[in-house]
């Protein structure tokens, strides 16, 4: 794999960022209104509960968690997007980049894009809420790292998905994260759902990311195998993610959709 | 060794077959009209040598490289223009090249954008976002990305149709320099017949998908009977089974 393509792809997205301030404001406004949000409810709720218990960990940090999930998954799509939208395709496919180039690129993008939305949560809400992640220590780092990979994987499963089905289907790829947070067990631990619901939580792999972050918060102990479960588990979907992209993209070619991708709908 | 040899190349999509064993080759500084009514296949021609379209059958080396094994080296070697390809329009002028620069590998980057900017009259506009050029300026741009890799094969669909007479004659006379001065092997299709005759080597008719007339553009027309390469043209749509034979 050359790095010279991977480069252009994220420079790319750099010069858009660049060029149009509401790329940047996109990027950092719909976070920074949720962690203002639940900021003041986890304050109000410190505020009505007798326990002493302090939710700004809890929940303001699952808050900050899953927005950086969902930044990476975005920053994937965004950057395919980027060449939906200006039917690009053909200038792209038709060069000597390859399909690991071109999708290792857009990952890369994806790093820039989410790391902006982090730090931007992060200052709101230490400097506004008092969160801190020093509870966490070191295990903040894998954390993030699972949440990364699954964000990336579900991304290339959203290109993937756009792809194979025309423009018309990027509406699919904006609600995932929105249906996927009550089964991966963001705000709650998993025991309070349903038995079936549980072992679909066991599939996903932040579900073991936020019970660990639970059992920090509580006094507990940390199953590293747990964490260890949902690291593999999050490899295992970007691998499938990128087979299923490689696939479509196959396909696209046999039959033509990439030479003729710009109907509204694509059958 | 050609540039470009196509053996046996075949698309069928289900029953129906948009190529049907297309074999030709084309040599260096060679300009090769690709011809023919809507739907003869010209552009899945186009699209299977630019390898995003898969072909049923038959093969596409380009110097000397297959597509279907080494698709890097075949394609780095190749770089095309097309009507229906527009440069992002979100992006500028010097930004666009340097992305398609950067795919394609090129080397002395910032030298080779330089001189193509200045090969299409570009300069005034590098810094403008290319959404916002007129269609002919946008071309130019296109054009300006097919010349960045110093491509071998260079393909053409329809390059000046959004261009005025005058800068279409700047294009054509650039692109026939190019050819013969750096050897670089042309395919071009054009629905423009005074065009194709005025740059053209040699030109292929297409029709259903197969080779059916092939040779001179001047001389062509009075081998079968006919008085410009246009009213060839008109019985290739018309009545391609008359010129069969």
């Amino acid at each position: 794999m050359r790095i010279t393509p991977v480069r252009a792809i994220v420079l790319r997205q750099l010069y858009l960022l660049r060029g149009g301030p509401t790329r940047v404001l996109s990027l950092v406004i719909w976070v920074a209104i949720d962690i203002i949000l639940w900021g003041f409810m986890t304050k109000y709720l410190n505020t009505v509960t007798a326990a002493g218990f302090d939710f700004v960990p809890v929940l303001l940090g699952a808050v900050l968690m899953w927005d950086f999930f969902t930044r990476v998954m975005f920053g994937v799509t965004m950057a395919f997007f980027e060449d939906v939208w200006s039917r690009n395709f053909l200038n792209i496919f038709g060069s000597p980049v390859s399909i690991n180039e071109y999708l290792t690129g857009l990952v890369s993008s994806s790093i820039i894009t989410s790391t902006l939305g982090l730090v931007v949560m992060l200052i709101l809400a230490v400097a506004l809420f008092g969160l801190s992640f020093i509870l966490y220590g070191g295990l903040l780092v894998p954390f993030l790292m699972v949440l990364f990979l699954f964000g990336i994987a579900l991304g290339i499963v959203g290109c993937s998905f756009v792809l194979r089905f025309g423009p018309s289907a990027e509406w699919f790829v904006w609600p995932i994260p929105a249906i996927l947070s009550p089964f991966a067990g963001v705000f709650y631990p998993i025991s309070t759902m349903p038995t079936w619901i549980q072992w679909i939580a066991h599939l996903l792999p932040p579900m073991y990311v936020f019970e660990g972050m639970r059992a920090i918060v509580t006094g507990g102990a940390m199953s590293m195998k747990s964490l260890t479960m949902g690291g593999v588990l999050a490899v295992l979907y970007v691998l499938a993610a990128s087979l299923v992209f490689t696939r479509v993209y196959r396909n696209a070619v046999r039959t033509g959709l990439i030479a003729r991708y710009s109907a509204e709908t694509i059958t | 060794m050609p540039t470009l040899q196509v053996s046996s190349l075949r698309k069928s999509y289900g029953d129906r077959l948009a190529v049907d064993d297309l074999t030709f080759s084309t040599a260096p500084g060679e300009i090769v009209g690709l011809l023919g009514p809507n739907g003869a296949g010209k552009t899945t021609t186009i699209n299977m040598i630019l390898g995003v379209l898969e072909p049923s059958g038959g093969r596409i080396h380009i110097e000397g490289r297959s597509l279907a094994t080494d698709r890097r080296e075949a394609l780095q070697r190749t770089n095309f223009a097309a009507v229906y390809a527009p440069l992002p329009g979100n992006l500028t002028v010097e930004q666009n090249l340097k992305f398609f620069g950067m795919l394609y590998g090129v080397a002395s980057l910032k030298n080779r954008i330089d001189t193509v900017l200045e090969q299409f009259d570009l300069l005034g506009f590098r810094r403008t976002k290319c959404g916002v050029l007129s269609s002919g300026e946008q071309t130019r741009v296109c054009l300006a990305k097919a010349m960045l890799n110093a491509p071998r094969l260079l393909l053409l669909d329809e390059p000046t149709a959004s261009l005025d007479p005058a800068t279409a004659r700047e294009v054509r006379a650039k692109i026939r320099g190019l050819a013969t001065d750096r050897q670089v092997s042309v395919l071009w299709t054009s629905h423009n017949m005074y065009e194709v005759e005025s740059v053209c080597d040699r030109v292929l008719f297409l029709s259903r998908g197969r080779v059916l007339l092939e040779g001179n553009p001047k001389t062509l027309p009075d081998e079968h009977g006919k008085g410009t390469l246009e009213e060839l043209f008109i019985a290739v749509a018309r009545e391609p089974l008359s010129l069969e034979s």
